[in-house]
């Protein structure tokens, strides 16, 4: 039986090295984005935030025209476009393409969006192979598990983890030095780029009036998985889009600061449709896969379709306190964090998730740091209280509901509540329910020898 | 009992309408809108005809302030009395630097202390400054900042119990960042915040003590 939420917080919570790892990655995150965000090496980082919202917020709103206006584009320039509603239907355009072409052999560069629909497990059930070509991607697929963190997918393994699964995985001498470790994963990865008939990469940015993808990446495998391989298929949630190339700068002034403390990244690829007549590197091919993928349906709720605003910087999961004690494979689906804590229940549906919303202490150091202003808080509220309507509709959680009930039925009647403020005062608190979840981690607090209420009467009266 | 010490030597007359309970905040929190929505009601009858409303916390303050509005439909009573009443809610240090004008109440406590930003008053309230401003002011008291003073307590209301587990480690972590500072007080403007951390400070037996802003002004 798979580990429950809870199961999962607990594992994470009692592995000290585990801790150590995460607080390790996170906290060197924090301090680098921390430097380039400042008032003095970027005067205008709250007007990018102001601008990047609204651009995002114009561009969710007319998606329909942006996503034709792109298509329109790609076209243009001799690329193809397909719209899948679902996971397997993006499957299925890259095992019609593979078998078209007769591949084998696909190299990956990092993309959330294919985690989001198992595409790799997918491919390989069809006698594909599929390699990850980004290092922590690379790491984590011959780990067999997914990724930790929506930017750093290895953030929680130290280097000797990694000496251990390249000897394991790869028998090679087990070598903790970074550099060694580079060194034969690229040898590696040589190979499998020469040998690749197809390279699937994600999106950072769709813009509507070049027809171009737009992929930020430090590696350069990035580069390589979509100028090598004849075929370029870029699969991408239709969220990506942006409208002008004009907007791009906006967005990258913020994407690699609040992801890793770069002003930049070092590569950024814009790519526009297959290799034309003449000219000498890229693909013969450029598919770009759109997926909607239950977007459209965030896309109808005005109250929290802000959620699509998200560049996946990863800023919110570095920042979340919570996330730094529990980790990223705590969380049920591939999104981690405070992001992932309000796509989940959307994606997935509420019932499905219903514990996420509610871990979290509501602190808003999330949407402090959202480079495009994501008011989680605010959405984590709102899928709260559709955790409760739902709860009472299936006859769900009485206890708790009664509790709240009796609170607002003494809370609204003043003379009950001063009366059972001072009956509580005087009785023991049995130690069950909340009360010992309360004092599995603290004491319970010393109350003075009278109630404020007494003692403002003494004040008054004296 | 302290923030109404303060408010007195400040020359302001201090009421307490008994009729006040809670501000709704753990049913709003919690996705119970309509308990929330009950709540809040009653508290924005109770408290209608109050000059300025001044709060010992700050996400007691930013409740009222800043989400009662939202609990009511826009054109009903309750909408249009929260409106009216949120410029006048204030945080009790936010009252004291900006509608006194005092940034020395004359206090004087000797120690080194700390100070803990709750996330609710930093975030919301933007309240920042203020609170370090009149702790610099108090005489014998040395004010050392905490390298993660802006991280959460780990309290977030029903969330303490639900993740019990989570909430006490941020707690630590917190409690090893107070330590690092070598101060012997943590002071806060969010009794919750305080309530979290004394509960985990007493647990692991160390010596240091919380105190609310006010606690630390009105000491003499």
């Amino acid at each position: 039986m798979p580990e429950t939420f809870d199961q999962k917080i607990a594992t994470t919570l009692a592995d000290s090295r585990l801790q150590t790892a995460i607080y390790t990655a996170t906290n060197r995150l924090i301090s680098h984005r921390k430097a380039v965000v400042s008032a003095d090496a970027l005067p205008d980082y709250q007007e990018l935030r102001t601008q990047a919202n609204a651009v995002k917020a114009h561009t969710i709103e007319n998606l329909d025209w942006y996503l034709e206006e792109f298509e329109r584009n790609v076209l243009d320039h001799g690329g193809h476009v397909h719209c899948c509603r679902s996971a397997a239907d993006v499957a299925d355009v890259v095992l019609e393409i593979a078998k078209r072409r007769g591949a084998r052999m696909i190299v990956k560069s990092k993309s959330m969006t294919t985690e989001e629909v198992d595409l790799n497990e997918r491919l390989e059930h069809h006698g594909l192979q599929s390699v990850e070509s980004d290092f922590g991607e690379y790491i984590i697929q011959l780990m067999h598990t997914r990724p930790y963190h929506i930017v750093a997918p290895a953030l929680h393994l130290t280097r000797y983890d990694v000496a251990d699964l390249f000897e394991r995985a790869l028998g090679v001498p087990n070598d903790p030095v970074i550099e060694n470790q580079c060194r034969t994963a690229r040898g590696v990865l040589r190979e499998k780029f020469l040998e690749a008939d197809i390279g699937i990469s994600g999106a950072n940015f769709l813009i509507a009036d070049s027809g171009a993808v737009t992929i930020v990446e430090n590696e350069g495998n990035a580069r390589l998985s979509t100028s090598a391989p004849k075929v370029h298929i870029a699969v991408a949630g239709i969220e990506k889009l942006i409208p002008r190339a004009q907007d791009l700068g906006t967005f990258l002034k913020l994407l690699g600061r609040s992801a890793t403390g770069q002003p930049l990244t070092v590569y950024t690829s814009f790519l526009a449709g297959p290799k034309r007549s003449g000219e000498v590197d890229g693909p013969e091919e450029f598919h770009v896969v759109l997926l909607d993928g239950g977007r459209t349906k965030l896309l109808a709720d005005p109250e929290k379709r802000e959620s699509l605003y998200c560049i996946r910087c990863g800023a919110c999961l570095n920042h979340c306190p919570v996330y730094r004690k529990i980790g990223g494979h705590s969380f049920p689906w591939v999104y981690s964090g405070p992001i992932g804590a309000i796509l989940t229940p959307q994606f997935v549906g509420v019932e499905n998730a219903p514990q996420l919303p509610f871990a979290s202490s509501l602190c808003g150091a999330c949407a402090e740091v959202c480079p495009v202003k994501i008011d989680i808080p605010k959405i984590l509220l709102e899928l709260r209280a559709e955790v409760k309507t739902a709860e009472k509709q299936n006859g769900e959680n009485q206890l708790e509901r009664a509790a709240f009930s009796a609170f607002a039925y003494m809370a609204v009647r003043p003379k009950l509540w001063a009366r059972a403020l001072g009956f509580g005062r005087k009785l023991p608190i049995p130690p069950v329910g909340p009360v010992a979840a309360w004092l599995s981690e603290r004491e319970m607090p010393k109350l003075p020898a009278k109630s404020f209420r007494e003692l403002w009467k003494q004040r008054k009266s004296a | 009992m302290a923030m109404a010490t303060v408010l007195e030597r400040l020359g302001f007359a201090v009421d307490f309408p008994g009729a006040q309970t809670c501000c709704g905040q753990p049913a709003f929190n919690s996705g119970y809108l309509d308990e929330a929505r009950a709540v809040a009601g009653h508290t924005l009858k109770t408290l209608a005809d109050c000059e300025y409303v001044v709060v010992p916390s700050g996400s007691c303050s930013a409740m009222m302030s800043h989400h009662y509005e939202e609990l009511f439909e826009a054109g009903s009573p309750e909408n249009a009395l929260a409106a009216s009443l949120s410029p006048r809610i204030y945080e009790f240090s936010r009252f004291v630097t900006e509608v006194a004008g005092v940034e020395d109440v004359g206090a004087r406590f000797d120690g080194i202390a700390t100070y803990h930003d709750s996330c609710h008053a930093l975030r919301e309230l933007k309240i920042k400054d203020g609170p370090r401003r009149l702790l610099g002011n108090v005489r014998g008291l040395e004010l050392r900042e905490m390298d993660t003073c802006e991280e959460c307590c780990g309290f977030g209301g029903t969330f303490s119990v639900k993740f019990a587990g989570v909430s006490g480690g941020m707690a630590r972590s917190k409690i090893e960042s107070i330590l690092r500072t070598g101060a012997s007080t943590v002071v806060s403007i969010d009794s919750s915040c305080l309530m979290q951390l004394q509960g985990a400070i007493s647990r692991a037996g160390l010596p240091i003590r919380t105190m609310h802003l006010a606690e630390v002004l009105a000491s003499r």
